[in-house]
């Protein structure tokens, strides 16, 4: 059981947690410009890289807030959490703060 | 008897009496069932898996992988180690032939789990346990200390000296300091099982397992520690490994070590004429201290030359100290009678063959996070490689094996110190030769050399592969005496060294851990938590039949005395059409939702326009992921410009305020937007059918209930004795209905009220399998029965609730691809029996009807699938609702539908059976 450090409430029980995919994915633009494949692409596909890999978490039993997290896919070690980035695509994030 | 005077720290002044295969033995506190039988020169009666070979006790610990017996008495167990089970007045037991039988009567005992958090956690009370432990609790730090055996001083006998004391003594004072320190928990009994991420361990306590009553009215049975560490200190010891030879799983073998445990810890004398066979140092203490104990004894060594200090030590007492010498084999019945020495595999009479190949470090807690281990030649063992962050292997654990060495690597400068003992190194013997297809390496699963040899010329090279084809090390032992020995033998097989093949991966749990303790509180009723309305008490009173929605418990029809379900769902929704009936709606989700922007956010997430709803009216909305599949659908209540509250589906309640806040927190973070669950604040009830408005008007005695000051889909509050009610007229039957809210504290006086003034018009309280037939009644599809994420608004006849003003919404885009066009996609449609007697069973297949009423032949196309299906009242038939593929342009084809092996006619029809027209719907 590994601890998830959420950026407001500190180490918390992952079971606290809920896994939210692939960070930056924004929701597109203007989703009728996009062609069929392109619109499959961002409802269907999502990276799945061996390694270091933002995502997006969601404290579900604690404080219920989004954040951003960098974690390494073969270890399943958290390298970095962070705030969703306002200023960004916002879904996308790279978080500065790390635990 | 091979009880020994002046040997063992059981308690000679008190008894215990135990039965095992039938016949009663005696013993004493602080025995365990396997130091009682030897104690008796008995064994339980034990058959090894496959073969039936007879099997015996072949170490003292839990690393034995023979001795298991089924429990029956005070509770039933199947496979437990004699070893470990503590001999308690009354025990019953029998040995088992591979194979235990579990309980058949409920286990009554009490379960727990407590959470610990510590600065240190140290695993195993032997001695680098013990001054690691004593190091840390001095320091200042909290400490939790546990070591799965009923005592701590681990392998210690008392026979060594530590700091010029007898061992013994010192861990006494140090238990006793532990004990005093408050910022120190010292467990035994207390079985360090798995080692997770960031410092967390499991570990099993048996909290009763040594008393004779067995504790359990005033204690629970067993308790799982969940100890989160900053720093986790491994010093489980050593596991000490057999060397392999022909007929090697006879009763009267053991480790060398374990026969040692067994004198100094028991009193037990497991052999008078022994035989040890080692290419270790360590078995010399096993061979003098069973002298010394009155055993006649010879040691066999398979080293060149044998280590100094120990030969003098055996020359002394007369023992015969023989090296470069092999056990070959053995001969016996029931017991070992005699070894097979030397390569003319010479008989030499024995009733105890003691083996030692040397130790395996007890990596297994480190291995479980991922702590590497790499083999050390000099041990011919696996043991930690590279260092882990907050984890540290000490003492025989980390292959360290001095005592003197020990004590300095647990506790610095400031241990005590010890004798420092030469010791030559352990030659790698991992068998001798013999024929394969008797030469046991997992003795439990009656696994050979000469598997291992069939695995390697099957083409196996890998010791994971190799595990699972002759499945040695899988056992309730899992390999603790067998693994290193398979991965050697392996390698000697495959001509490669044993470094190149490593060990098979270690995993939780360490030793069987029962299913109940895991569970603990959690079974029975507090297996999942059970949400009740605050009136549930009134629908028990009025004989309901419950279902389960989600954790919910909802009514799901009233019986009345004589009645079936579909008895009484046909009376309610009769009650419903032609008079009145009440439902308990409660459990509807319900979000508040609130702010200056909460309109342009229930446009982005529901398909139909939601800012245009005016305040004092409500909306049916739907709504769907970004793939445009129906996700849920419900009613929208504008309760102000800033401010709606928006219903949910029972089930997915909680699964909508999440998707809301995902949206709100990651895409639309500028939405000035507030979401709150008021699901448990409002309860709701449904007073549905032509009576409804006398009912509510009359409770609601200031409100003006009548269609034109009241219309449909408008809410309006008012009160009752002062407490605020909010009444909307919402139909989910197609009846004249009112939904009437109220904080859930008063909502078993409104329920009553409501009861009371329907009373003359024969008020029926109806369930939720009658709700789903009204509802059916009207094609009003229920998301998640009559859909399954592969359904579009459109495909249930919902292109009504789809916005074509609004830009953009979730899922919108999806509607545009071509195969969320294709004509041929699956729509909800209605069926009707044409026998008007069938009741087609739910998830039926549709098929083409063929006109001689068989069952093509396969294949068959299947066309589509029954989601709802039921009697109804008003039609006075079976109806069902049906996803058909291109279902609408079938309006008025007969399908057929296969129940029990015939093919039934179904008419395919519009979705609304009843009152299609609306008439009904405002009285
Ligand atoms: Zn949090």
């Amino acid at each position: 059981m590994q601890l998830i450090a959420c950026p407001w409430c500190g180490p918390r029980e992952e079971i606290e947690f809920s896994y939210g995919g692939q960070a930056a994915v924004a929701y597109p633009a203007d989703p009728a410009s996009l062609s069929d494949e392109q619109w499959a692409r961002f409802v269907f596909f999502r990276d799945n890289p061996k390694g270091p890999f933002a995502e997006r978490w969601v404290h579900s039993a604690g404080c219920r807030r989004w954040f951003g997290a960098v974690r390494d896919t073969r270890t399943y070690e958290f390298l970095s959490v962070g705030p969703l980035s306002a200023t960004t695509a916002r879904t996308s994030v790279l978080p500065e703060a790390t635990p | 008897m091979s009880r020994i005077e002046g040997y063992g720290r059981i308690d000679r002044s008190r008894h215990v009496t135990v039965t095992v295969d039938g016949a009663a033995y005696t013993g004493h506190p602080g025995d365990s069932l396997a130091s009682v039988l030897l104690a008796h020169d008995a064994r339980p009666a034990n058959t090894g898996v496959k073969l039936g070979r007879p099997r015996g006790i072949g170490a003292s610990w839990t690393e034995d992988p023979t001795g298991l017996v089924q429990v029956e008495e005070p509770f039933p167990e199947p496979m437990l180690l004699a070893t470990t089970v503590e001999a308690t007045d009354g025990l019953v037991a029998r040995g088992v032939n591979g194979q235990g039988r579990l309980s058949e009567v409920p286990d009554l005992a009490r379960y727990d789990r407590l959470h610990t958090h510590c600065d240190v956690l140290v695993i195993g009370a032997g001695p680098a346990g013990l001054v690691a432990a004593r190091t840390a609790a001095r320091r200042g730090d909290d400490v939790v200390l546990v070591d799965d055996r009923p005592t701590a001083g681990g392998t210690l006998t008392g026979t060594e000296t530590i700091d010029g004391r007898p061992s013994l003594d010192v861990v006494d004072e140090i238990v006793a300091e532990l004990t005093t320190s408050p910022n120190v928990t010292h467990l035994q009994r207390t079985t360090a099982f798995g080692h997770y991420d960031d410092g967390f361990v499991l570990a099993l306590e048996r909290r009763t397992s040594h008393t004779d009553d067995g504790g359990l009215a005033r204690r629970s049975r067993q308790r799982v520690h969940r100890i989160r560490a900053a720093r986790i200190v491994v010093a489980a010891g050593a596991i000490e490994r057999p060397i392999v030879l022909e007929d090697n799983d006879r009763p009267g073998i053991m480790l060398a070590a374990s026969a040692r445990d067994f004198l100094h810890r028991y009193g037990v004398l497991a052999g008078r004429e022994v035989v040890v066979f080692t290419s270790d140092d360590a078995a010399y203490a096993a061979a003098v201290d069973l002298h010394d104990a009155g055993a006649s004894v010879q040691v066999l060594d398979a080293r060149a030359t044998a280590p100094t200090l120990w030969s003098r030590r055996c020359a002394d007492r007369g023992i015969a100290v023989t090296a470069n010498t092999h056990v070959h084999g053995t001969r016996g019945e029931d017991r070992i009678t005699a070894a097979l020495v030397g390569p003319e595999r010479r008989e030499v009479a024995c009733d105890l063959l003691l083996t030692s190949g040397g130790w395996n470090p007890t990596a297994h807690l480190f291995s479980h996070v991922g702590g590497r281990l790499a083999y050390d030649p000099s041990l011919g063992a696996f043991r930690p490689a590279a260092p882990r962050p907050g984890v540290e292997v000490i003492g025989a654990a980390d292959g360290t094996f001095g005592l003197a060495d020990i004590l300095r690597q647990a506790g610095g400068v400031g241990a005590p110190p010890a004798n420092e003992e030469p010791r030559d190194p352990t030659a790698v013997l991992w068998r001798t030769d013999g024929d394969p297809t008797r030469q046991f390496v997992d003795i439990q699963r009656d696994a050979t050399v000469a598997d291992i040899a069939r695995a390697v010329g099957a083409g196996m090279t890998s010791v994971e592969h190799v595990k699972r084809y002759t499945t040695i090390g899988t056992a309730h032992d899992q390999g603790k005496t067998s693994g290193v020995i398979a991965s050697g033998i392996t390698a000697e097989l495959l001509g490669r060294p044993v470094e190149d093949l490593g060990t098979t991966t270690f995993r939780p749990p360490y030793t069987p851990v029962a299913f109940a303790a895991l569970a603990g509180r959690e079974r029975g009723d507090l297996f999942d938590p059970v949400r009740t309305t605050p009136i549930h008490d009134r629908h028990v009173a009025a004989g309901a039949e419950f279902e389960d929605v989600g954790q919910w418990k909802r009514a799901r029809h009233y019986p009345h005395p004589g009645e079936n379900m579909t008895d009484a769902v046909l009376r309610e929704c009769a009650a419903v059409r032609t008079s009145v009936g009440i439902m308990d709606a409660s459990t509807l989700g319900k979000i508040d939702v609130r702010g200056p922007d909460a309109a342009v956010l229930l446009d982005r997430l529901y398909t139909n326009m939601m800012s245009s709803l005016k305040v004092g009216r409500v909306r049916y909305g739907v709504m769907c992921g970004n793939d445009g599949m129906v996700f849920d659908d419900g009613t929208v209540l504008r309760l102000a410009d800033d401010r709606f509250l928006v219903t949910t589906t029972t089930g997915n309640a909680a699964a909508v305020l999440d998707w809301m806040e995902e949206w709100l927190q990651t895409e639309w973070p500028e939405l000035r937007v507030r979401l709150t669950s008021v699901t448990e604040q409002w309860s709701i009830f449904a007073v549905a059918g032509p009576r409804s408005r006398d009912v509510v008007g009359a409770v609601f005695a200031d409100l003006d209930v009548s269609n034109e000051a009241f219309g449909f889909m408008t809410w309006h509050d008012t009160a009752l004795d002062g407490v605020p009610v909010r009444l909307a007229r919402i139909s989910f039957s197609g009846e004249l209905a009112f939904e009437v809210s109220v904080s859930a504290w008063y909502a078993p006086a409104v329920w009553a009220r409501l009861l009371e003034a329907g009373r003359d018009h024969g008020i029926t309280p109806y369930g939720t399998e009658t709700m789903h037939v009204l509802r059916a009644e009207k094609g009003y599809p229920i998301i998640g029965q009559d859909t399954d994420g592969t359904v579009s608004p459109h495909d249930l006849g919902m292109a009504w609730a789809v916005s074509k003003k609004k830009p953009d919404f979730v899922g919108r885009r999806s509607f545009g691809r071509p195969q969320n066009q294709d004509p041929l996609r699956k729509q909800l449609v209605s069926l009707l029996p044409t026998d008007a007697a069938t009741k087609l069973p739910e998830g039926s297949q549709i098929v083409r009807f063929a006109d001689d009423g068989r069952l093509p032949a396969p294949p068959v196309p299947m066309l589509g699938h029954v989601t709802s299906s039921y009697h109804s009242a008003a039609l006075d038939r079976p109806f069902a609702l049906a996803l058909v593929k291109g279902g609408r342009e079938r309006i008025g084809e007969v399908v057929g539908v296969p129940v029990a092996g015939e093919l039934v006619p179904a008419l395919i029809g519009e979705t609304v059976l009843v009152d299609p027209e609306g008439a009904r719907r405002d009285g």
